[in-house]
């Protein structure tokens, strides 16, 4: 009789011990959020995380306007989800915890205000216009926009989903020009990555994408790009974990210091 | 000791994580079914599905022949060879197991691409351009894919009993009729269920076809390219693909366990 018991009393510890591990993890999941919103008299204040999702395009400039945020509010810490817009919004309608988004067009931030998970009116940051990249010294011999519709050359352009590709879909439609893509990327930083590796001979990013890249790649304006301006959206979440943190990012981006930074990228003002 | 009391006895501690681990596995699929709609799904299901399901299952099996014919030397190598620093060969083989794919990607448009270490030269000398292309598409599966292959018929190898090797070489029999006559016959299956796995992992790659073989319907959109930009826009679309993907997926491997792969009961 005594041999069951011991093993019963042995399992049931087991098990116990199993369970208080998942109560601590769980535990663990939770302690990672952000400071709640102050209560009471208290004034609202900046600090805790506050997380970003931002468009692929905006990688280098947002990542240095988080270092001058967490700079300017001691306490604070930026993290950032940068990827095609259209992705994010896809992942902030599924109830990702972010508390800011920054798409490369309303398009897609409609996505995100048609779901009621933001209900602040979207602001007006930058603007934002295509340019053609090519590798460095241009081996692919690419003029204009013309070269798109050449079959013998390698060509990347953004899927239609991501704001680069309809805007792209745009300026192509303005020009009556069929594209003859080889591929159809991600996001517009993926396009990049095949012009700075020398695999495709043309693409077509945003401007600031080809100061971004540095002497990799090649930049070559066009007209028709003036007509396919994107508006660069941004609003902090309906359910933003750390809302008031998540306000103070937004002020900072639309201010001066942060126009400063966008500015410099090569982003247009709104 | 019968079957029954040693069954009667399932600790707890075992049976709870098990049941967890089989629901966390299984309900999100069940969440997919549940989620489907299944009432448009003959408009949902248009030309493309058709045509990234095919370019799926051509890739996938033709990077699992380019694995079997280049894997199965391989494991060879590894396992009978008598090969020094076979350990560390061995370590070296299953980094794209660990290798994220988008890396793996990566790695082959600096080694393959058009001015890669060696696509370089394929380019210049044979005109060959493999990004882009559905040749790459099987490049980039079969890169992922391999290690499988090659883990499951090392295993195998290193199993099967090298007594009937040697008393086929006491026959006379040289080291490749060796190899063709007794070795391959006696780790078939091991060969066969590493080419299942092989071929699974390859259908559902993403990371590093998208990488090396870019995007484009009909000649590198497979189906997880599809259903991740399909997810973008319209979801139900992406569910239903995925739906799609499953039921090919399970259909042939379910198949192939009756056929090939007889697991203890």
């Amino acid at each position: 009789m005594t041999v069951p018991n011991l093993r019963k009393s042995k399992s049931i510890r087991v098990t116990l011990a199993v369970a208080s591990a998942a109560l601590v993890l769980a535990g663990c999941g939770s302690g990672g959020q952000a400071a709640a919103p102050a209560s009471g008299s208290e004034a609202p204040k900046v600090t805790g995380d506050v997380t970003v999702f931002a468009a692929a395009s905006l990688t280098e400039t947002f990542t240095r306007l988080g270092k001058d945020f967490e700079a300017a509010n001691p306490g604070t810490k930026v993290k950032f989800n940068f990827g095609g817009s259209s992705a994010l919004a896809q992942q902030l309608n599924q109830g990702a915890p972010a508390d800011v988004f920054a798409s490369a067009a309303p398009a897609n931030m409609k996505q995100v205000t048609d779901t009621k998970t933001i209900t602040d009116a979207p602001r007006t940051f930058v603007k934002n216009k295509l340019a053609i990249a090519v590798p460095k010294g241009n081996p692919g011999k690419i003029a204009g926009l013309a070269d798109f519709a050449d079959a013998g050359k390698k060509i990347a352009l953004c899927a239609e989903q991501v704001p680069c590709g309809a805007a792209s879909k745009k300026v192509f439609e303005l020009a009556k020009i069929t594209p003859a893509p080889d591929t159809l990327e991600q996001d517009v930083k993926a396009v990049l990555t095949k012009v700075s590796l020398g695999e495709v001979d043309g693409a077509l990013v945003y401007k600031t994408d080809v100061k971004a890249a540095g002497d990799k790649v090649e930049g070559i304006e066009f007209t028709e790009s003036a007509q396919a301006v994107n508006d660069y959206p941004i609003a902090s979440l309906a359910k933003a974990p750390n809302a008031v943190t998540a306000k103070a990012f937004v002020e900072f981006v639309l201010s001066d210091k942060g126009r400063t930074v966008l500015s410099a990228a090569g982003f247009d003002s709104p | 000791m019968t079957r029954n009391r040693v069954r009667g006895r399932l600790p707890v501690v075992l049976v709870l994580p098990a049941v967890l681990g089989l629901a966390f596995l299984l309900v999100p699929l069940a969440g997919l079914l549940v989620k489907t709609p299944w009432t448009s799904l003959s408009t949902l299901l248009s030309a493309e599905v058709g045509e990234a399901l095919r370019l799926s299952l051509i890739c996938a099996s033709l990077a699992t022949v380019l694995c079997l014919f280049l894997g199965i030397p391989l494991a060879w190598l590894l396992a009978r060879s008598g090969l020094p620093g076979r350990g560390f060969l061995r370590a070296l083989v299953t980094v794209p197991l660990v290798l994220p794919p988008v890396v793996g990607g990566v790695a082959l448009l600096l080694v393959l691409g058009r001015r890669g270490l060696i696509g370089e030269h394929l380019d210049a000398w044979f005109g060959i351009s493999l990004p882009f292309t559905t040749a790459g598409v099987v490049v980039a599966e079969a890169f992922v894919a391999m290690p499988f292959l090659v883990i499951s018929v090392e295993g195998a190898l290193r199993a099967a009993d090298p007594r009937y090797e040697e008393a086929a070489a006491t026959l006379g029999a040289s080291k490749w009729l060796t190899f063709r006559r007794v070795t391959l016959p006696s780790v078939l299956p091991g060969v066969v269920a590493g080419a299942v796995l092989c071929w699974a992992r390859a259908l559902g790659e993403f990371g590093a076809t998208i990488t090396f073989a870019g995007n484009f319907p009909g000649e590198t959109t497979t189906m997880p390219l599809a259903v991740y930009l399909a997810l973008e826009t319209d979801p139900d679309a992406a569910i239903v693909l995925s739906i799609v993907l499953l039921l090919v997926s399970v259909g042939v491997l379910a198949g192939l366990r009756d056929r090939w792969i007889s697991g203890p009961t």
